[in-house]
C-alpha cells in the first residue's frame, strides 16, 4: 500500500475560529482523512513538537497555519513547519493578512504589555509584574516565549505558496484548498484561493447599488434601522464590498450585516484601507471645505474601520512609533 | 548642527501646478530642492496609496497641487483628490502623521510666484515638525 500524503494544522496568534472553521468541514473532513494523514494538529491531536523535527525536510505536503505571529513561539514553530512542508498555506485572515491581532500595531509593545498586565480591570497586578523571557520564581529558571515589537502575517515571516482568506474563511474553501493541494490542481504560486472580483460582484444586494452615490453623512449601524434588501451604501451604511475580495459567499450581506473586509484586497489593490478610504470618501457629496470635515468625522474611527482585518500587512503596516 | 532638510514628495497636475512648477524654473526663481515632483496627469490621479508609498519610502511631507477649482480638465478630478484628502489627513493621525505632514493646494499655470511659496511654506512647517521616523 502506498502511503497517504501528509498534512499539517497549526496556530499561531488566532482566536480559534480559523480551528473551528476545519471542524465545521463535518462529513468532509472524512474526505480530506480518507486522502490524507493529519501528522500534526495541536488543537484536536496529541503530536508534539519533537514530532514534527523527527520528520524529513518537505515530507509534509501542505501545512496550514492560522493566526498572525508575534511571538518568538510562533515564529519558530511556522519556520520548522516551512522546512518540513512543500506547501504551506496561510489560512485565515490573520496569517493572510495580520487580521484582528494586527491592529495591535496601532499602539507600542509597552503600551500592549500595560493594558493587559496592569491597567484592565479584571487584572489585580499590584507588583506590576510584566511577562519576561527569562525570570526566577521560587529559586528555579523560568522561560516564556519572547513577544516583538510588531504583529506580521505569516508571508512577513515565512515564504507563504497559498492564501485561504477570511475570518474565518468557509468550510468549503479550506475543504477545496485542501484537495487541490492534494491533487496537485492549484492555481500560480501567491494566489488568494478566492474570487478574483471584489464582492459586490456576487453580492444579493447588488442591483441597488447605484451608479453614482450622493452621501452627504455617513450613519452607524445603532442611529438607524435599514432595509435588508437595498445596499447599505444606497442607505448612507458603510459597507466595504467594494474594496474586499469575494469568495465568503456574502455570509454577512446574507445575516443583514455590511462587509468589514475580512477577505483581504483584490489582486490589483496593495492597500485595502487606503482603497476603502479612496471609494468612500468619492461618494460624498460636497464641494466645501468645511462641510467635507464635518462628513469626514462621522467616521469615528477611520484607520480601525478601513484596517481592520489588514493592517500589518498594510503599506504603514502601523503606528509610526514615537 | 546640520539643519534637517526634509524629503517633500510632490505629486503635481501636468495641466498646472507642474507648468506653475515649468514657469517658475524658466523665470529662474529659486525655490527649495526639497522636493521630488512626480507628474501625475490630474490630482485626481494621486490614489491615497501613492500617499502612503511616499511615506513608506522616506518622505518626511507629501504635498499635492492640482489646478483651481472649476478648472480641472477632467472636470471634477480636483474635487475628488479634496475629498480624499480631507479624509486622509484625518486617517493618516491615527498613524502617527501629523496633518500638516500632507498638504494639497491649487495653482494654476501662470501662478509661479504661487508655486514657490508654497514649496517654501511646506517645506518650513515639515522642517519644524521633524523627520518622520520609520
Ligand atoms: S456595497 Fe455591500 S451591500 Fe452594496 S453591493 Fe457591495 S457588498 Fe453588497
Ligand atoms: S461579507 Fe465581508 S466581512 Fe463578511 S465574511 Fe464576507 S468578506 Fe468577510
Ligand atoms: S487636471 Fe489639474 S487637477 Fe484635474
Amino acid at each position: 500500500m502506498t502511503e497517504k500524503p501528509k498534512i499539517a494544522l497549526y496556530w499561531c496568534s488566532s482566536c480559534g475560529g480559523c480551528e473551528e472553521s476545519v471542524v465545521d468541514l463535518a462529513e468532509d473532513i472524512l474526505t480530506v482523512s480518507e486522502m490524507a494523514d493529519i501528522v500534526f494538529w495541536p488543537v484536536a491531536l496529541d503530536f508534539k513538537y519533537k514530532d514534527v523535527e523527527a520528520l524529513n525536510d518537505g515530507e509534509i505536503a501542505a501545512t496550514l497555519i492560522n493566526g498572525a505571529v508575534r511571538m518568538d513561539e510562533q515564529e519558530e514553530m511556522a519556520k520548522l513547519l516551512r522546512r518540513k512542508s512543500q506547501l504551506v498555506m496561510a489560512h485565515g485572515a490573520c496569517a493572510h493578512l495580520g487580521g484582528v491581532p494586527g491592529l495591535a500595531n496601532f499602539f507600542e509593545r509597552q503600551d500592549v504589555l500595560d493594558r493587559s498586565y496592569k491597567e484592565v480591570p479584571t487584572v489585580k497586578n499590584p507588583e506590576g509584574t510584566l511577562p519576561e523571557v527569562q525570570s526566577v520564581a521560587h529559586g528555579r529558571e523560568l522561560e516564556l516565549s519572547g513577544f516583538h515589537d510588531r504583529v506580521r502575517a505569516l508571508d512577513q515571516v515565512v515564504d507563504v505558496d497559498y492564501y485561504i482568506p477570511g475570518c474565518p474563511p468557509t468550510p468549503e474553501l479550506i475543504r477545496d484548498a485542501i484537495i487541490m493541494a492534494l491533487e496537485g490542481r492549484l492555481p500560480p504560486k501567491g494566489s488568494v484561493l478566492a474570487e478574483k472580483k471584489a464582492l459586490c460582484d456576487t453580492c444579493p444586494r447588488r442591483d441597488s447599488r447605484p451608479e453614482r452615490l450622493r452621501i452627504k453623512e455617513f450613519k452607524r449601524l445603532h442611529q438607524t434601522e435599514w432595509d435588508p434588501e437595498k445596499c447599505f451604501l444606497n442607505q448612507a451604511l458603510i459597507c466595504l464590498g467594494p474594496a474586499t475580495r469575494g469568495g465568503c459567499m456574502a455570509r454577512c450581506i446574507h445575516a443583514n450585516m455590511p462587509c468589514r473586509g475580512c477577505f483581504g484586497p483584490t489582486d490589483d489593490v496593495r492597500d485595502q484601507g487606503a482603497k476603502s478610504l479612496s471609494f468612500l470618501a468619492s461618494m460624498i457629496d460636497s464641494k466645501d471645505e468645511k462641510e467635507l470635515e464635518r462628513i469626514a468625522d462621522s467616521i469615528p474611527d477611520p484607520a480601525g474601520l478601513f484596517y481592520r482585518y489588514s493592517l500589518a500587512s498594510s503599506l504603514l503596516k502601523g503606528k509610526i512609533p514615537g | 548642527m546640520n539643519r534637517f532638510e526634509p524629503i517633500i514628495v510632490g505629486f503635481l497636475c501636468n495641466w498646472c501646478a507642474y507648468e506653475g512648477a515649468d514657469a517658475a524654473g524658466r523665470a529662474r526663481k529659486p525655490y527649495p530642492v526639497n522636493l521630488r515632483v512626480i507628474r501625475v496627469l490630474c490630482s485626481g490621479r494621486t490614489d491615497p496609496q501613492f500617499v502612503l508609498e511616499a511615506f513608506k519610502e522616506g518622505a518626511d511631507g507629501v504635498l499635492i497641487l492640482g489646478c483651481h477649482p472649476g478648472e480641472c480638465h477632467y472636470k471634477e478630478g480636483n474635487f475628488h483628490t479634496l475629498k480624499r484628502y480631507i479624509m486622509l489627513r484625518k486617517m493618516l493621525m491615527q498613524f502617527g502623521i501629523e496633518e500638516d505632514r500632507l498638504r494639497l493646494d491649487w495653482i494654476s499655470a501662470s501662478e509661479r510666484d504661487r508655486f514657490v511659496e508654497v514649496v517654501s511654506e511646506m517645506v518650513e512647517r515639515v522642517r519644524e515638525l521633524g523627520p518622520l521616523v520609520r
